[in-house]
């Protein structure tokens, strides 16, 4: 119970004493070891889900990540709250180092920080009514004195996402899908974190729901200054929601930049890609843009290509260094890229050409990915 | 004289102990050789269920009733006999689904899997089925065709595997194209590849394509007419250029703002629909949005709202609806809208002027005359 | 239709509306056990195994008191009216509405009082079964869904276990368990529950490890719940609807087995007591004589049987959350 209290001290200390990044990640890799063998499990590779990425969160602020399925950004999210362990580098949260934390102390921490899930119908448990769901964690942390205060509590969050008052009694599977990520909201809310860790938080709600929910994280962020890690697929939720956008391609940020500033001026070819094959509900935007069409699919990240990740899709690919050498996110304007070539290819002085599909091979074969960069006349694609 | 003509499609589902659903309800549409038309909505709106019905593929009897019409070229695609279905399944009307994993056989290759849709429906075998098999594999951009027939689907990426599966729907070169969501479970830079070989498909072979999604931004950039459903209706039909520019229908307005645009600044707020899906008004009973209707007046309860008949190609079901110039939220840097649209919009503010020019049963035929 | 009409049910059709955006205070919500049971009810193939099930308990319970005679009383050869070494056993009278057994004993009596042996022997087994598959199964599922590297080791270790016993052929499990703890019906009941312990300790573990995969047992754990907790209160509960499934099932195959394991002679010594499977064996030196003797029992092990049956498959479907609205 001090420790508790010592760490709810903690908190109400002034921001300003305490730095202004809440996050900080360096360096920090999530390997999952892939295992054969009937008795005795032989480690055979490795998936490098998460290989190499640092990051910093700035207290009352959100970070978008995004990118597209298998590019390990839920991995990532759930290492940094340390739901999965990361493999190695730090993590360090308001001067708290959590990679080395012992494992109860990690628990106590986690009040602090807070997760929402994609699917609001299998991230409840669907034998708990509301009361329970949300009195879990104020159970497992201690918080409120007796029923009656946690009762308290409980209406007053649930007030502030939305719900109403005789949700309490219901079950999950009851609500519609808008609700119950508000229940998932509500449920992270409850422990009043200043961290909110939010995985695809709209994906699976129909489009007018989308909206509220969105909306919500807005104002829940202004009045409670929390701070959001948000990690979707979708380019257009992300950028509305973040202040800073993190684009991750296979395990490791390519690019990563002020939200405004990413959509005015990408400068990872990923990224230019990734916006031009955004949909825009317009069809006078949609008439007017030009399409990057990537060809081929991610590459296996247990078996990621050599040098750039990126370089085996990339229309920018060059025959030097792209192949061999691994770029490091490095600062270019308020912007951060790992590109060699990200000069010049905002200058223009590189053109795109376009790449030959490549050979997809399934993950277990662990064909080494090739591509040949062959020029030939753009828009010849299919 | 449309390619696919349908009117007034209704399916019931009636379970044993269980509320009977009436999951499409009067949808009526119809779409052109060589046109691309969207059937945009939510879940539950009926947009596969329509779909679904259209091909013949709802289960016959157990509960399930269809009425209506569909007519593909004057045969009632509702009332043929099995047989005559699967010879226009394939042939005349193909479907692509959304998840290509489950749409193809795991344990049959490739080209087992195309081939026998070249026999089945053109007589192609042998050599001659292989050749051909290839060939469309290569037309939907898969790399090493001839390799791949001998693969099976789980030896493909996502991507991949829609394509393969987009080749079998295209081998018979169908009149029509019916795509069940089909980049929903792809990534972004994929969902790109995919619609954009959807797009050439259609322009090179004057296929006509029923783009089911719930996207509008893909609507944006594929359709030529759209027809927002909600509940199981049409609420608003339009080319796509009127549909986005001036929307008339509170819901279609209100999906338009309900989406985080790419080229919408940090921090501006999105203007939701409240409420959910579920809060629907059986459409007996008056308009079916009415529950989550910022525009809800007392003329929407009561009965169902007539289609009313826009002459700029454009009906919608609303007594009640979003005047052409009003301001639409979401879009930042629209234009005022050309004033010369719809000779009713100055009737606005009543909506009573706007009931008076509605035209109940066949909207299709005054708009086509 | 005329105007005041028209408007009245328009004014109806706005309260509807109202009601439709109305809050439920006062309606409580419905869990998923309420859920499932509602659907259960609904089910006819529920009902009639419900049915059989209250018959058969009812008879089980009350019925040994309301029997016309004693299910022991060798009253046929005491008047002589069975001859069972010259092939006399007098069948269905006004007096012994199943005549009776091969000495002398009113066989509706036996019956009726062998229900509640047989019901015995069923609970009890499938209990044991039940306590002992669910025990092993829970903490190697708990195991290795929750505790890591050690955990993966505690769950191989027991399931090699399991699959042991599951290895060996269940009759003869069921014959050496009896061989080694000597005939009589706690050996029956043991054996029987014995056998269907890997199957209880399979189910609940394999259950237990997809349930620990799903988001909400991640979700507790990122609020900081203990391991301990999150297994029993949510890895636990939702899985236990397949094992509840299963013991009304195995129910039904252990009055079987029972009856079978009696059959062979390992069961109750004292054969006076009647019961199912003891009056099969008894009926099968006189089959060619009155063959009604093992029809008897038989029908009534088979119709409890499917009443258990018919009950349990209804509890899968109910059960089933893919088959939920």
């Amino acid at each position: 119970m001090t420790r508790e209290a010592t760490v709810t001290d903690d908190t109400t200390a002034p921001a300003a004493e305490r730095g202004d990044n809440l996050v900080e990640v360096r360096d920090l890799k999530v390997h999952f070891p892939i295992t054969r063998g009937i008795l005795f499990d032989r480690v055979v590779g490795h998936v490098k889900a998460v290989d190499g990425v640092d990051l910093t969160i700035p207290r009352g602020r959100t970070y978008g990540l995004v990118g597209e399925s298998g590019c390990g950004k839920s991995t990532l999210g759930r290492a940094i709250l340390q739901l999965i362990r990361p493999t190695s580098g730090t993590v360090n949260f308001d001067g708290v180092e959590l990679t080395s934390l012992p494992a109860n102390r990690m628990r106590a921490m986690r009040r602090r920080m807070q997760m929402i899930f994609q699917d609001p119908m299998s991230s409840l448990d669907p034998r708990q009514n509301v009361e329970s769901i949300l009195v879990e964690g104020l159970q497992a942390h201690g918080i409120g004195a007796d029923r009656a205060a946690r009762r308290e509590l409980i209406t007053r969050t649930l007030d502030a996402v939305g719900l109403p008052k005789w949700a309490l009694s219901r079950y999950p599977h009851e609500f519609s899908g808008g609700q119950r990520q508000r229940i998932g909201i509500a449920r992270a809310l409850v422990l009043g974190p200043e961290l909110i860790v939010a995985d695809e938080p709209v994906s699976a709600l129909d489009v007018s729901i989308q909206a509220q929910v969105i909306n919500l994280l807005d104002e829940l962020q202004d009045e409670l200054g929390l701070t959001y890690l948000v990690i979707a697929h979708d380019l257009a939720v992300v950028r509305h929601i973040s202040d800073v956008v993190g684009v991750m391609y296979l395990g490791a940020l390519v690019e990563e930049a002020p939200s405004d500033r990413l959509y005015a001026e990408p400068l990872h070819p990923y990224t230019r890609a990734l916006m031009s094959a955004v949909p825009v509900p317009d069809p006078e935007v949609e008439d007017r843009r030009e399409r990057i069409l990537l060809s081929g699919d991610l590459p296996s990240p247990a078996n990621p290509p050599a040098g750039c990740r990126f370089h085996t899709r990339c229309p920018w690919a060059q025959p030097t260094r792209c192949a061999e050498e691994r770029p490091v996110l490095r600062p270019v304007g308020t912007s951060r890229v790992a590109c060699h070539w990200a000069e010049q290819i905002a200058s223009g002085e590189l053109r795109p050409h376009s790449v030959s599909t490549q050979v997809v091979r399934p993950k277990d074969e662990g064909d080494a990915p090739h591509a040949v960069s062959a020029p030939s006349e753009p828009g010849s694609f299919v | 004289m449309a390619l696919l003509e349908v009117e007034e499609l209704s399916v019931t589902f009636r379970q044993r102990g269980k509320r009977t659903v009436r999951a499409v309800d009067g949808v009526s549409f119809s779409v052109d050789a060589g046109e691309v038309v969207g059937l945009v909505g939510e879940s539950g709106c009926g947009k596969s269920v329509t779909s679904l019905a259209i091909m013949g593929l709802l289960p016959r009897g157990a509960g399930v009733t269809v009425e209506g019409r569909a007519d593909l070229d004057g045969t009632n695609l509702l009332r043929v006999d099995r047989r005559t279905m699967r010879d226009i399944r394939g042939r005349d009307v193909a479907m692509i689904f959304q998840d290509p994993l489950s749409s193809l056989n795991p344990v049959v290759p490739i080209g087992r899997q195309v081939t026998e849709v070249l026999a089945r429906h053109r007589g192609l075998t042998g050599d001659a089925a292989r050749r051909e098999a290839a060939e469309l594999l290569d037309r939907v951009g898969i790399p090493d065709p001839t390799r791949r027939l001998r693969e099976y689907p789980h030896q493909l990426s996502g991507g991949m595997r829609q394509r393969a599966l987009i080749a079998i729907a295209v081998a018979c070169r169908p009149r029509l194209l019916i795509a069940d969501e089909p980049t929903t479970a792809l990534d972004v830079t994929i969902q790109a590849q995919i619609l954009e070989l959807l797009k050439d498909l259609v322009r090179d072979s004057g296929t006509a394509l029923i783009m089911i999604t719930h996207d509008l931004g893909v609507v944006a950039g594929m359709c030529d007419t759209v027809n927002v459903l909600y509940a199981g209706r049409v609420v608003e039909t339009a080319r796509r250029r009127p549909l986005f520019a001036e929307p008339r229908h509170p819901y279609t307005v209100g999906l338009l703002g309900s989406i985080p645009r790419l080229d919408s600044s940090r921090g501006e707020r999105l203007s939701p629909i409240p409420g959910s899906v579920r809060d629907v008004l059986p459409w007996a009973d008056g308009c079916a949005f009415a529950p989550r209707c910022s525009r809800r007046t007392a003329a929407c309860v009561g009965e169902p709202p007539a289609l009313v008949l826009t002459h700029t190609e454009r009906t919608y079901r609303c007594v009640n609806p979003v005047a052409p110039g009003e301001a639409r939220p979401g879009a930042a840097a629209q234009g005022p809208a050309p004033a010369t649209t719809t000779a009713g919009a100055a009737t606005d503010g009543s909506p009573a002027g706007e009931a008076a020019t509605t035209v109940p049963p066949a909207p299709r035929e005054e708009e086509s005359a | 239709m005329t105007i005041t009409e028209r408007a009245r049910r328009k004014a109806e059709k706005l309260d509807r509306l109202g009601e439709l955006s109305a809050a439920r205070d006062d309606e409580r919500g419905v869990s998923l056990w309420q859920e499932a049971f509602r659907r259960l009810r609904r089910n006819p193939a529920a009902i009639v195994g419900a049915v059989i099930l209250g018959v058969f308990l009812v008879v089980a319970i009350v019925g040994p008191f309301f029997v016309p005679y004693s299910p022991t009383d060798t009253m046929g050869i005491r008047e002589g009216l069975v001859k069972s070494g010259q092939g006399i056993i007098p069948g269905s009278s006004g007096d012994h509405w199943l005549g009776f057994d091969h000495q002398g004993r009113d066989e509706f009596s036996r019956l009726v009082v062998g229900a509640r042996q047989t019901l015995l022997v069923g609970v009890v087994s499938t209990l044991i079964g039940l306590a002992v598959g669910a025990l092993i199964g829970g903490v190697a599922g708990a195991a290795a869904g929750l505790g890591g590297r050690w955990g993966r080791w505690v769950d191989g270790v027991l399931m090699r276990v399991v699959d042991m016993m599951l290895a060996l052929p269940s009759l003869l499990l069921a014959v050496s368990i009896a061989a080694l703890l000597g005939a009589g019906l706690d050996t029956v009941m043991i054996a029987v529950g014995m056998v269907s312990v890997p199957v209880f300790a399979r189910l609940l573990r394999g259950s237990m490890i997809a349930q620990s995969g799903s988001d909400y047992v991640l979700a507790a754990a990122s609020l900081g719940v203990r391991r301990s907790k999150i297994a029993l209160s949510h890895v636990l509960p939702n899985s236990l609807a397949p094992v509840i499934v299963q013991a009304t099932l195995t129910l039904a195959t252990a009055i079987i087995e029972a009856a079978a394991l009696s059959f062979l002679g390992l069961g109750n010594p004292d054969t006076a007591v009647p019961e199912w499977g003891v009056m099969l064996a008894d009926a099968q030196p006189y089959l060619g004589i009155r063959p009604a003797l093992a029809i008897y029992p038989a029908v009534a092990i088979i119709i409890t049987a499917l009443g258990f049956t018919l009950l349990g498959e209804a509890m899968r479907e109910a059960l089933d959350p893919k088959l939920r609205k």
